[in-house]
């Protein structure tokens, strides 16, 4: 343990490689994130079965199951509904869906996955997906000639800076929930790492805040932030 | 021209000094915190959405200090300068 161990990435928050295969000449990884990625979705996907029965024999006097998915459907649709408005109702789905996969990917670090959103290939798609709900409802809502008009927003010459503008919301967006992530599975590899020895009971509390406290305010964030970019695009 | 370690050591603190960029979120997520302390004061009926815009225009103040953390991760993992 050293600078040597330091500068050669021995450290466990690194993506690591699981095994590889050819498709054929180009050798193709299934990494960490892969796995971690397909963990959190057979989770999702269970609950959502789980969910779905339940809500098939729901009745007037909920039980536990049933109360627990209510109050999480009923959170996510007022929070979409505060910020959207009357846009509301077309989003609700995806912007809920986001959430959930979001929330579940960053606290999966507290049980002891690599949280797949520390993972830039996994945070700039969710980006991208950002970029083009925004751009198709621009061209949607303000027609050809209004996005044009909004380029040349001050000036006409200001055209090339609001493009960029506008290309860089996707990278910032993806940036800012992977370099969060990134930077809380990071403290935590140093902290088991390099202080092995008296990380007995303690690290709970700094899980409490980078997986749970970091992690939820990063999806409320990058929801919103989709939500606010989604209603600007649409406009009055 | 330079050999390996040289230019490891030096990209070790070109990392240290691009974390630097953490002082200037911490200043503006201070005086965004300060301010939504006074709001609360003022307004103690408004604590749960003062609370939530707080916290949303400080995630986004953090994003600069994010980049130098990825510009020093970039650095020390990744090694771009080692040819």
């Amino acid at each position: 343990m050293g600078t040597g161990m330091l500068l050669s990435g021995d450290l466990g928050f690194m993506i690591e490689g699981v095994f590889s295969f050819y498709i054929g000449d180009t050798e193709i990884w299934i990494t960490t994130s892969h796995i971690c990625l397909l963990i959190v979705l057979l989770v999702l996907t269970v609950f959502a079965l789980c969910a779905n029965r339940a809500m098939k024999k729901a009745s007037d006097v909920p039980g536990n199951f049933q109360n627990v998915v209510e109050l999480a459907v009923e959170m996510l649709d007022n929070m979409v509904k505060s910020t959207m408005g009357k846009n509301a109702t077309g989003f609700r789905n995806y912007i809920g869906t986001i959430f959930i996969f979001i929330l579940f990917s960053n606290i999966s670090g507290l049980l002891g996955l690599r949280p797949p959103t520390a993972d830039y290939g996994v945070t700039f798609p969710l980006g991208i997906l950002t970029f083009t709900l925004v751009t198709f409802n621009k061209f949607k809502h303000q027609k050809v000639s209004g996005v044009i008009k909004g380029l040349c927003e001050p000036w006409p010459f200001w055209a090339p800076i609001n493009m960029i503008g506008d290309l860089a919301v996707p990278i910032s967006l993806s940036l800012r929930l992977f370099a969060n992530v990134l930077s809380g599975t990071i403290m935590m590899a140093l902290i088991y790492g390099l202080l092995n020895w008296i990380a007995l009971f303690w690290p709970a509390v700094l899980h409490v805040y980078f997986d749970m406290f970091s992690g939820a305010i990063q999806t409320y964030v990058f929801c919103m932030l989709t939500m606010t970019y989604i209603s600007d695009a649409i406009g009055e | 021209m330079f050999n390996e370690e040289f230019i490891l050591g030096c990209s070790a603190i070109g990392a240290g000094l691009a974390v630097i960029a953490g002082i200037g979120p911490g200043v503006g997520q201070g005086i965004a915190a300060g301010h939504a302390a006074s709001a609360t004061g003022r307004n103690p009926g408004a604590k749960g959405e003062i609370t939530s815009t707080m916290l949303l225009g400080q995630a986004v103040a953090e994003t600069t200090g994010l980049y130098g953390l990825l510009v020093a991760m970039l650095l020390l993992f990744v090694k771009p300068l080692v040819g």
